[in-house]
């Protein structure tokens, strides 16, 4: 059989990764060079998005590595609510990020930096970062700290020739204490606890809310900026365990809880299946669902203008469900190497993610005088996510 | 303070643990299984970060998953 020298390959990358596992206990070790090129799609509630990345990850010595990210995303069309008032829209985002490593007997360090760039957004991101081996290697802890600066601004002109107003600024900081620990000979667990803080213009200019107006009787309704409050602050952990089943395969599940000071409170839980194929694919597949109540300044329809000093009805504030179903299929290729490449491999993975909302209502598709304002049907969506990429390991 | 003591007494444990040439309960040469690719917790990052991308510009929750890039996805 061809496949032969690919599973003869995936054996001896297995074989490795268990010595350097193993070679951990004297000493942390660098994972492989890699180069990946990477292509998304996203369709779903009025908006498609294309992304398209190259990364690569180079070792100049045992314990120095550097990495490279370059992300292009394209955006066209718009979300619902950005539809209720204007026209479509079309951009690009680009993403940019440069990654230091260096590894000194057990420990891992690690710093980055990261700038995104939109016609009307910019976003720029330092972080650093700690990993320490301990206990016998039976245990990995990682502290991370980032910190965001971001300045918002918005398109009135056209997608074709565009007038940015800048708005503000936002800060965020994000710190995080992560576990990693060997609890049994086939059984990993790991906790993830992150807080978030942010300040300044945390709206989403695009986004408006609506409130009861018989001054417009053809809709009953007019539309008003969004005023957030200027600080946020966010606590979220998960739990996670991965288990290695009595044959080859492995099954993850993890949940996060999160809450912030605007009283959302969200709940995660998910569920993958890992099975490997003649050691010449990877099948995975996913299930998860989520769930949060709304923003306490949150509401579809306020009852006359600058009812309150906080108004929001940004989607992502209302409360919803979300379900996911997901699967990847990795195929391992060039078993014997190529050039400089020792493996390959390369992988589809695609996601259906349904949304359903419980406070949020069409008012894109339903109005009067069919509806009164309030009583449109609430909003629901299904999102396609489709991903395409190529490593390459050297 | 009762409360407290147990807290202190399991962090000096820890810590002296930490010191010590503790002896794993799961050696190295038994971790195999745990070696193998399927047991990474994240094989792909620029996927996962992908995905965590979108899932924050459409969910209230953030965080405690990695990171998940700039931008703002306000559209």
């Amino acid at each position: 059989m061809k496949l032969a020298p690919a599973r003869r390959a995936i054996g001896r990358a297995a074989t490795a990764a268990a010595l350097l596992l193993i070679r951990a206990t004297c000493a942390d070790v660098l994972p492989d060079d890699r180069a990946d090129l990477f292509y998304s799609k996203y369709s779903g509630g009025g908006m498609d998005i294309t992304g398209e990345s190259v990364a690569v990850r180079k070792k100049f010595t045992e314990n120095f590595a550097i990495s490279g990210n370059y992300f292009v995303d394209k955006v066209s069309g718009a979300s619902i609510d950005v539809l209720s008032q204007a026209s479509q829209i079309k951009d690009e985002r680009i993403q940019k990020s440069a990654t230091l490593e260096f590894v000194h007997d057990k420990t891992t360090y690690n710093a980055t930096y990261q700038t995104s760039v939109e016609r009307d957004y910019r976003s720029d991101t330092s972080s650093v970062s700690l990993k320490q081996d301990m206990f016998g290697d039976l245990t990995t802890l990682s502290l991370a700290f980032a910190n965001t600066v971001d300045k918002i601004g918005e398109n009135n002109g056209t997608a074709f020739v565009p007038v940015i107003t800048w708005l503000g600024h936002a800060s965020s900081r994000s710190y995080d204490i992560d576990l990693s620990q060997i609890l049994t000979k086939n059984l990993i667990g790991g906790v993830n606890f992150n807080v978030i803080t942010d300040q300044g213009y945390l709206a989403n200019p695009y986004r408006s809310v609506r409130f009861l107006d018989a001054q417009n009787p053809a809709k009953g309704y007019s539309l008003a900026s969004q005023t957030y409050p200027d600080t946020r602050t966010s606590t979220a952990i998960q739990f996670e365990a991965k288990y290695f089943l009595p044959y080859r395969a492995a099954v993850t599940g993890s949940f996060r809880y999160f809450r912030d000071t605007w009283s959302i409170v969200g709940k995660t839980f998910e569920l993958d299946y890992t099975h490997p194929l003649s050691n010449v694919w990877i099948l995975e597949g996913r299930l998860r669902y989520y769930t949060q109540n709304h923003a306490d300044f949150y509401s579809d329809l306020f009852a006359f203008a600058d009812e309150y000093r906080f108004e929001g009805r940004d989607q992502d504030l209302a409360a919803q469900d979300n379900y996911t179903i997901g699967a990847k299929a990795t195929y391992a290729f060039l078993p014997n190497g190529w050039k400089i490449f020792k493996r390959a491999t390369v992988t589809l993975d695609a996601s259906r993610i349904t949304f359903h909302y419980k406070d949020f209502r069409n008012i894109k598709d339903f109005g009067l005088p069919q509806y009164q304002p309030g009583t449109e049907p609430l909003y629901q969506f299904n999102a396609t996510v489709y991903q395409v990429y190529m490593s390459m390991f050297f | 303070m009762r409360g407290v003591r147990p807290v202190l007494m399991a962090g000096l444990v820890l810590m002296t643990a930490a010191c010590s040439n503790m002896q794993p309960w799961v050696k190295p040469y038994e971790r195999d299984r745990l070696a193998d690719p399927i047991m990474a917790w994240d094989r792909d990052a620029i996927s996962s970060g992908y995905l965590d991308h979108i899932r924050e510009s459409r969910e209230g929750s953030r965080g405690a998953t990695g990171s998940a890039g700039g931008g703002c996805g306000c559209n």
